[in-house]
């Protein structure tokens, strides 16, 4: 990587630009990455990452621009074109046949044939090659894909991307539904592709993952190229200053506190082991792997999952209770699967915001739209939200967006407890920071009404340490005692998530 | 609205006027006489009214292959009620009640089974079917003439459609209403669109999905006395396939069987475009298997406009 001029790299774009309409996505940009070398690709959401990627892997054409693969002209017209030009892309969510089974996935639009018939000992013997050049020989080629792990599944689809011999590897954000264990074994790997002379473009929210994995980073601000250099460096301050065009002094602001009533008391809530009390004014992080039962924990206080044992006492009420008592109750859950739970895409804007009550909107069952979208346009309002209107489907806003609508209902439904969780993933910097200020603004101390509690779930640890006034660390399905936060280090934290002792 | 909204359901409206206006000029301008149009208002207010309630099913991601046995089952429980000596009222009651009741229990095998709607129905389109044959005995069952068999009809000095006709219009509007402005109608479009997000949301579930098949089914059941009425007989073997039709209508008329959308207008328009094609190629003298060949070309070329809408 330090011979300029001896061989091109792997793969280079340059002056790539990208029009929608009067829009401009991409702008001039710049992206090369070597043998042997992992070159991360860091930019807030509607930077042009997805374009950009979109392009490399043939799904879009350029309006200008040139790309090379090893020195050779490269343009993709299909994502067929790409794939066997040797562009592997790997998406955050995983393109396998989850019914079939690892072998058939690794080996999937290349079968080895003979007579015309598959030639299965062969095709396990290739897909096992494949996985123990991963050092995966634990992945059985004849195992059924969609019982494995998510991790699991992952190394599968990096194996199918091996196994067809492409020469450069893209992750689009590869760790966002993995544990901290798994995140550090994929990187392992991605190492030991690299030291195979694999060229490997990483994708990543995550500042800090990109500083671990890769060598060199490229920040993507507005459809240009923000900035880039080895990662060994740049601080996390200074990728994020790049990112944002200015240095971000307070992403979590802390406005005065009080802590107030008990609003929310639990004891001995199995599954979960769960014991604590949540306070008006006071944000309650829960900390743990995913898989460490954090999640499962959130959805059985809210009727989501069946309550084994233990008690949970909201005000005055106590006992089970559905999603709809929960409301009922003032409490209301954001899931952390905003596009499979959390909101309806094909529905529109107000209807998201507002479907957990429709009854300030007409009496006797009725549903005024002319209500619905003036108690939505509020809500766009105050948080900002860019859309077109409460008449526009969810589907069509970016993340950050969406996010904010499913915090809004929350807000809409007025409720006493937020249970949050992961409420900034797969969401940009700017959404984030709006929303900490949000979350932050709830339990803020206010003379003229009462604080709200919060209770959250992060795997952004920075985040738990920067809102929350006290945290618990879930690990194996248990919930240990909560400790307040300023006591913690991230180091503290991270030990005790994954295992460790302190905390 | 939105203006692609407007223009998906133009696109729909503007099917019908091409479609209408290939066979005005097919068979002449005959095709547009008040008597001719009112002869497809008549046609097609039987799927209509079960494609209204279909409606409902396919928006929150369901579906319903019973209904053609359902009609059977009406128009002979009918027909008995009417042998019985009831009155006419409480006889077309009887009928729809019974529908209404197939319904429920469709909700309630698909809620408590966790069995796919798709299957279910096609277990019950089976069952219903064979309660229509054993309680009509595996024949048409006569019944005394009553003011039911006139409901398709035009008596003269009334009004200038018939009372069936105006039922089904009123229907369709009380439905749309209830899609539109209710609670109910909100919940509908919320479990059609993400279920989860429903549960999330404090949507009674099995309650509304159980209530969704029972209403549909209702609707059914006006489609049974209409069709009891036509045929002034209880028919076991009667309105076999139709559910097909009646899937097709919403289907054409921009429903998704993803669910989360679909309208009663675009439905009523499906049904139009549907009816349009059944008259004017049996006015132009086109044999039924040219009928069976454009309709069925009809529904594919809606499902794949039903695929590209998905996508966007």
């Amino acid at each position: 990587m330090t011979q300029p001029s001896a061989a091109p790299p792997r793969f280079a774009m340059r002056g790539i630009r990208k029009a929608f309409g009067a829009t401009v996505a991409l702008d001039g940009v710049e992206l090369s990455v070597s043998e042997g070398e992992i070159c991360g690709l860091i930019g807030q959401n509607g930077a042009g990452k997805s374009t950009l990627m979109s392009i490399l892997s043939g799904a879009l054409l350029p309006d200008a621009g040139e790309m090379w693969i090893d020195g050779q002209p490269f343009a993709p017209h299909s994502p067929i074109d790409a794939r066997r030009a040797g562009v592997a892309m790997i998406y955050q969510e995983l393109s396998l046949a989850p019914h079939l089974s690892v072998m058939e996935n690794i080996m999937m639009g290349a079968e080895p044939m003979r007579f015309g018939l598959v030639d299965w000992p062969r095709m396990r013997e290739m897909a096992k090659q494949a996985l123990g050049a991963l050092g995966h020989t634990d992945i059985s080629p004849d195992a059924t894909v969609g019982s494995l792990s998510v991790a699991a599944q992952q190394i599968v689809e990096i194996a199918r991307a091996i196994a067809v011999g492409s020469r450069v590897l893209v992750l689009d954000e590869p760790t966002s539904s993995l544990g901290r264990a798994d995140v550090e074994h994929l990187f392992d790997l991605l190492r030991h592709l690299k030291s195979q002379g694999h060229a490997i473009v990483y994708i990543s929210h995550f500042i800090e993952e990109v500083k671990t994995v890769a060598d060199r980073f490229i920040v993507l601000r507005d459809g240009r190229n923000a900035g880039g250099d080895a990662t060994a460096s740049a601080t996390h301050d200074d990728i994020v200053a790049l990112m944002v065009g200015q240095a971000v002094d307070n992403l979590f602001p802390r406005s005065p506190r009080r802590r107030g009533e008990a609003i929310l008391e639990v004891s001995a809530l199995e599954p979960g082991s769960a014991s604590f009390t949540l306070h008006r004014g006071e944000i309650f992080g829960i900390a743990g792997v995913l898989g460490s039962g954090r999640t499962h924990l959130l959805r059985t206080l809210f009727g989501l999952e069946p309550v084994r044992s233990g008690r949970v006492r909201i005000g005055v009420y106590s006992g089970v209770a559905r999603p709809h008592e929960r409301w009922m109750q003032g409490m209301g859950l954001l899931s952390e699967d905003r596009k499979e739970e959390g909101l309806a895409l094909t529905l529109d804007v107000a209807d998201n915001v507002t479907m957990s009550k429709l009854s300030p909107f007409g009496p006797a069952g009725l549903v005024f739209p002319s209500r619905q979208h003036t108690a939505a346009a509020r809500w766009i309002s105050e948080l900002a939200i860019k859309c077109a209107g409460p008449f526009q489907k969810a589907g069509e806003l970016s993340g950050g967006n969406q996010q904010k609508i499913a915090i809004a209902r929350l807000l809409h439904h007025d409720v006493d407890i937020l249970v949050l969780d992961e409420p900034t993933r797969g969401i940009d910097v700017g959404s984030k920071a709006q929303i900490y200020r949000l979350i932050d603004a709830l339990v803020a101390d206010a003379p003229d009404h009462q604080p709200r509690a919060v209770l959250m779930v992060s795997s952004y640890l920075p985040e738990l340490l920067g809102l929350c006034d006290r945290i618990a660390v879930m690990q194996r399905g248990r919930l240990g005692e909560a400790v307040p936060a300023d006591s913690l280090t991230e180091h503290d934290l991270m030990m005790a998530v994954t295992g460790g002792t302190a905390a | 609205m939105t203006t692609r909204s407007l223009v998906e359901r133009a696109g729909t409206f503007v099917g019908l006027v091409l479609v209408a206006i290939i066979f005005g000029l097919l068979v002449g301008p005959q095709f547009f006489a008040p008597t001719n149009l009112e002869l497809m208002a008549r046609q097609m207010a039987i799927v209509s009214v079960a494609a209204v309630g279909m409606t409902i099913v396919i928006v929150s991601g369901g579906i319903d292959l019973s209904v053609g046995s359902m009609i059977a089952l009406v128009t002979v429980v009918i027909a008995q009620l009417l042998r019985m000596g009831l009155s006419p009222l409480l006889a077309a009651l009887g009928g729809i009640g019974t529908a209404a009741l197939c319904g429920f229990v469709n909700g309630v095998l698909i809620t408590q089974l966790r069995v796919v709607p798709f299957i279910v129905t096609l277990g019950t389109m089976l069952v219903i079917r064979g309660a229509a044959k054993g309680l009509g005995e595996e024949r048409r069952i006569e019944a005394p003439a009553t003011w039911l068999n006139d409901l398709l009809r035009v008596t003269r000095g009334e009004s200038f459609l018939p009372s069936g006709i105006w039922a089904v219009i009123a229907l369709s509007v009380l439905i749309a209403l209830l899609l539109r402005y209710t609670r109910l109608g909100r919940h509908v479009f919320a479990i059609g669109s993400n279920e989860r997000m429903a549960r999330l949301c404090g949507v009674a579930i099995t309650r509304t999905k159980v209530l969704i098949y029972a209403l549909s089914a209702a609707l059914v059941g006006v489609a049974g006395l209409l069709q009891f009425s036509k045929l002034s007989v209880g028919d076991p073997t009667v309105a076999v396939g139709l559910e097909l039709d009646v899937i097709a209508a919403v289907i054409i008329g921009g429903g998704s069987l993803l669910g989360g959308r679909g309208t009663v207008a675009g439905t009523l328009i499906g049904a139009a475009i549907m009816t349009v094609i059944q008259i004017g190629c049996s006015q132009k003298g086109l044999a039924n298997w040219v009928q069976q060949i454009v309709t069925g070309g009809i529904i594919v070329a809606a499902v794949a406009l039903d695929r590209i809408r998905s996508r966007v």
